[in-house]
């Protein structure tokens, strides 16, 4: 069982989310992330989904995708040099001088941005891997993490190689 | 400029429809005022369920698209188990629905359903159309879609103010030609797979041919048997593959799985190469998957590549329609395997263990298939519902050619046989269609005797009435300690519900009069139904338990 990042590509209609979710649900396929927007093809959008399986589950996975008429394209990331990034926005609990401080000095270490300075509490933008993410989440939580919200991720191709419609 | 209803007929016009199963609506009313003085026929029916039915049975019986219409909520749910027995069995039919106005859509209006939403997961597309100027581009996609690649259902919900909203004609005319980014189907077989396959069977002592419903969506019978008797090939077909290859041709071994014949369950355990054409290796068919064709290697040929690997490891996967793969193999097969020692040995397996029954005074479902497969002589069309009825029908009925057995394999819909029947009777009006039913069966969709006798439809019902859900019994005598849990039906009177309908029929109780009554029923002009009271705890046998492998049959002759 290992984690393949899928990159989709769909036609931009009503409902084609709901086509391709409602699929992954009845054939069992378990999403961990699933993202989507618009991207650089007038009239299509890309989905980023981080499914779990074995190989053979995998490929199942991505016939099954394709079969869907609304659906482009399908190209599995994993093996294949990518950037991954996902983004988070966290809630956190500073309500003295030094706490802020000390949260302030995280988050420069982690590259992340002071987005909101309420008079208790700091909201931090953080994108990166999950790993990061998961790892400044865990540092945090000592302050008291009031709310927490993230992305699903998203994922490009390293280099010129793009996924695209071949057709 | 036309209106939207008006456009939707013009548009099926151009698809060469001549035939509509339906049941109008408030929604539909356009729709249906448009086909009042319309040249295409509209058949109505008693239940919407039994309108998509009918036009899956007229689609496979004629290879065209069936077409249903319902109107919105209640008429288009009825539709869903039409439409999810097509989507199992790969059946190319274009449902239509109404719809509310798209201004009250979303707010739980009368008689409103999310259609489209409903039916995601038993269709291979769908459409909403929200303005009639897109009517004509839809109508042509959902009619390439559902024909075309792997074949399906694909419906088409049409709100009322669409319907009743004019199109420009000048700013959109009808497309010339469909591109679709997202869909392209594989047709031909890629070479050096082919040639790998051809490999294969040049070395293989015992390979086994395992064909099905492909074949016949395909139109691909004449390949297969061209394929099979220039290699020296044995063959097995599924379910809904009877009638690729003739019954009685002497390479067959009859149907295979959960109520295969012996030869076909025992050939597929002891092949050492299997060839799959057009199949799916179906749990009913495969029994315990790992001990399915142990021995073999496998060649997969299908038009669809998530049929491939996705319920057992293949060697040799090919992609595409199954005719063309197989005309390409055979323009390229330069040598076969010597088969002749195996062939004889499936030979002698079919000679030894044909599916048997006590042939004795009684009045056995199995002799009443076996005198009507006898009249029929391979001819005319042979639907059926589900359960025993059908099982009887595929092992003891003689099925010559593609096309002449329609029933419901994939989703096993009860009630499914009648209305498919009418509809095979409108795509091919001169021949006999037989509808084999059974008594819990046909009272699912019973109702359409009055479509039968209101426009003299010759359909003819053979009901095997055992007053028993005769399969789920079967279950409960074998399995369940013979807890008869509610499987058992109160005896009903069929003659006399035909007889209210204006339809004719006749009671046979006795083995002496079968014969005679199939003959009255065939040779008259109109629906007949006929009401055997058959032998109440008669089982289907062969039988594969669940679970466990296809040569570990019970109920057979032991080699």
């Amino acid at each position: 069982m290992t984690s393949h990042t899928l990159s989709v590509l769909v036609e931009n209609r009503a409902g084609v989310l709901s086509r391709v979710a409602g699929m992954f649900s009845r054939r069992g396929f378990n999403i961990e992330s699933l993202a989507v927007g618009t991207c650089e093809e007038p009239g299509m959008s890309r989905i980023t989904i981080v499914v779990n399986g074995d190989d053979a589950v995998v490929e199942q996975v991505m016939k099954q995708t394709n079969k869907l008429i609304d659906v482009i394209k399908v190209s599995d990331l994993t093996e294949r040099e990518s950037v991954e990034r996902e983004l988070a926005l966290i809630k956190v609990a500073a309500e003295s001088g030094p706490v802020r401080a000390e949260i302030m000095q995280i988050a420069n270490i982690f590259r992340a941005q002071i987005v909101d300075v309420g008079t208790r509490t700091l909201v931090l933008q953080v994108a990166g891997d999950t790993d990061k993410i998961d790892a400044l989440e865990k540092l945090l939580r000592q302050y008291g993490i009031k709310e927490l919200v993230r992305t699903g991720k998203v994922a490009l191709l390293r280099g010129s190689k793009t996924v695209k419609s071949s057709k | 400029m036309k209106t939207g209803a008006r456009t939707l007929i013009e548009a099926l016009q151009r698809e060469g429809v001549d035939t509509i199963f339906g049941y109008p609506g408030g929604v539909v009313l356009p729709i249906y005022d448009e086909l009042y003085d319309s040249s295409i026929r509209h058949i109505l029916v008693r239940h919407e369920q039994a309108a998509a039915h009918a036009a899956d049975g007229y689609a496979r019986a004629s290879g065209r698209v069936g077409v249903c219409l319902a109107t919105s909520g209640p008429g288009a749910c009825n539709l869903v188990t039409g439409i999810a027995t097509a989507y199992m069995d790969s059946i190319p039919i274009v449902a239509l629905t109404g719809q509310v106005p798209t201004a009250l859509l979303g707010n739980d209006a009368f008689q409103e359903s999310d259609i489209t939403g409903i039916t995601i997961p038993i269709t291979k597309h769908n459409y909403l159309v929200k303005k009639a100027a897109d009517i004509d581009r839809v109508v042509r996609e959902a009619f390439y879609i559902a024909r075309t690649g792997r074949p399906g259902p694909v419906l088409i919900d049409l709100p009322k103010d669409v319907t009743m909203g004019v199109v420009d004609e000048v700013s959109s005319p009808p497309p010339a030609e469909i591109s679709l980014r997202g869909y392209q189907p594989t047709y031909d077989g890629h070479v050096r797979q082919i040639d790998k396959a051809l490999d294969l069977i040049a070395r293989a002592e015992r390979p086994l041919v395992y064909a099905g419903g492909g074949v016949i969506l395909s139109g691909a019978s004449t390949e297969l048997r061209e394929f099979v008797e220039t290699a020296a090939i044995p063959v097995t077909t599924t379910l809904m593959g009877l009638g690729a290859i003739p019954g009685d041709h002497p390479l067959n071994l009859g149907m295979l799985g959960m109520h295969g014949t012996q030869a076909a369950n025992y050939a597929v355990t002891e092949c050492d190469l299997l060839i799959a054409i057009g199949v799916r290796f179906d749990d009913r068919v495969t029994g315990k998957i790992e001990a399915f064709a142990p021995n073999a290697q496998i060649i997969h040929i299908d038009i669809d590549p998530a049929e491939i690997g996705k319920n057992k490891k293949v060697d040799v996967p090919i992609v595409g329609d199954v005719g063309r793969v197989l005309r390409a193999m055979l323009a390229r097969m330069q040598k076969h395997g010597d088969t002749a020692n195996w062939v004889n040995r499936a030979g002698t397996w079919k000679a030894q263990f044909p599916p048997g029954y006590r042939d004795d005074d009684r009045l056995r479902p199995q002799y009443v298939i076996q005198q009507l497969s006898d009249l029929m002589k391979g001819e005319g069309i042979v639907t059926s519902e589900v359960g025993q009825n059908q099982m009887w029908t595929a092992l003891y009925y003689c099925f010559k050619r593609p096309r002449s057995w329609i029933t419901s394999g994939g989703l096993g819909t009860m009630g499914y046989g009648f209305p498919a029947a009418i509809g095979a009777h409108f795509a091919r009006p001169g021949e006999t269609v037989v509808d084999v039913a059974g008594d819990g069966s046909f009272q699912m969709n019973i109702q359409e005797l009055a479509t039968v006798a209101h426009n003299n439809i010759p359909v003819k019902v053979v009901i095997l009435n055992n007053m028993y859900l005769g399969m789920v019994r079967q279950w409960q005598e074998l399995f369940y300690d013979r807890r008869y849990a509610y499987t058992e039906l109160s005896p009903v009177d069929f003659v006399r519900v035909a007889n209210a309908y204006g339809v004719e029929g006749i009671r046979v109780e006795e083995k002496a009069e079968v014969r005679e009554a199939l003959e009255t029923a065939l040779g008259h002009d109109g629906p007949f139904v006929l009401d055997f009271r058959i032998e109440r705890e008669e089982n289907v046998f062969p039988m594969v338990p669940a679970g466990a492998a296809i040569n570990e049959m019970i109920g057979v002759r032991q080699p």
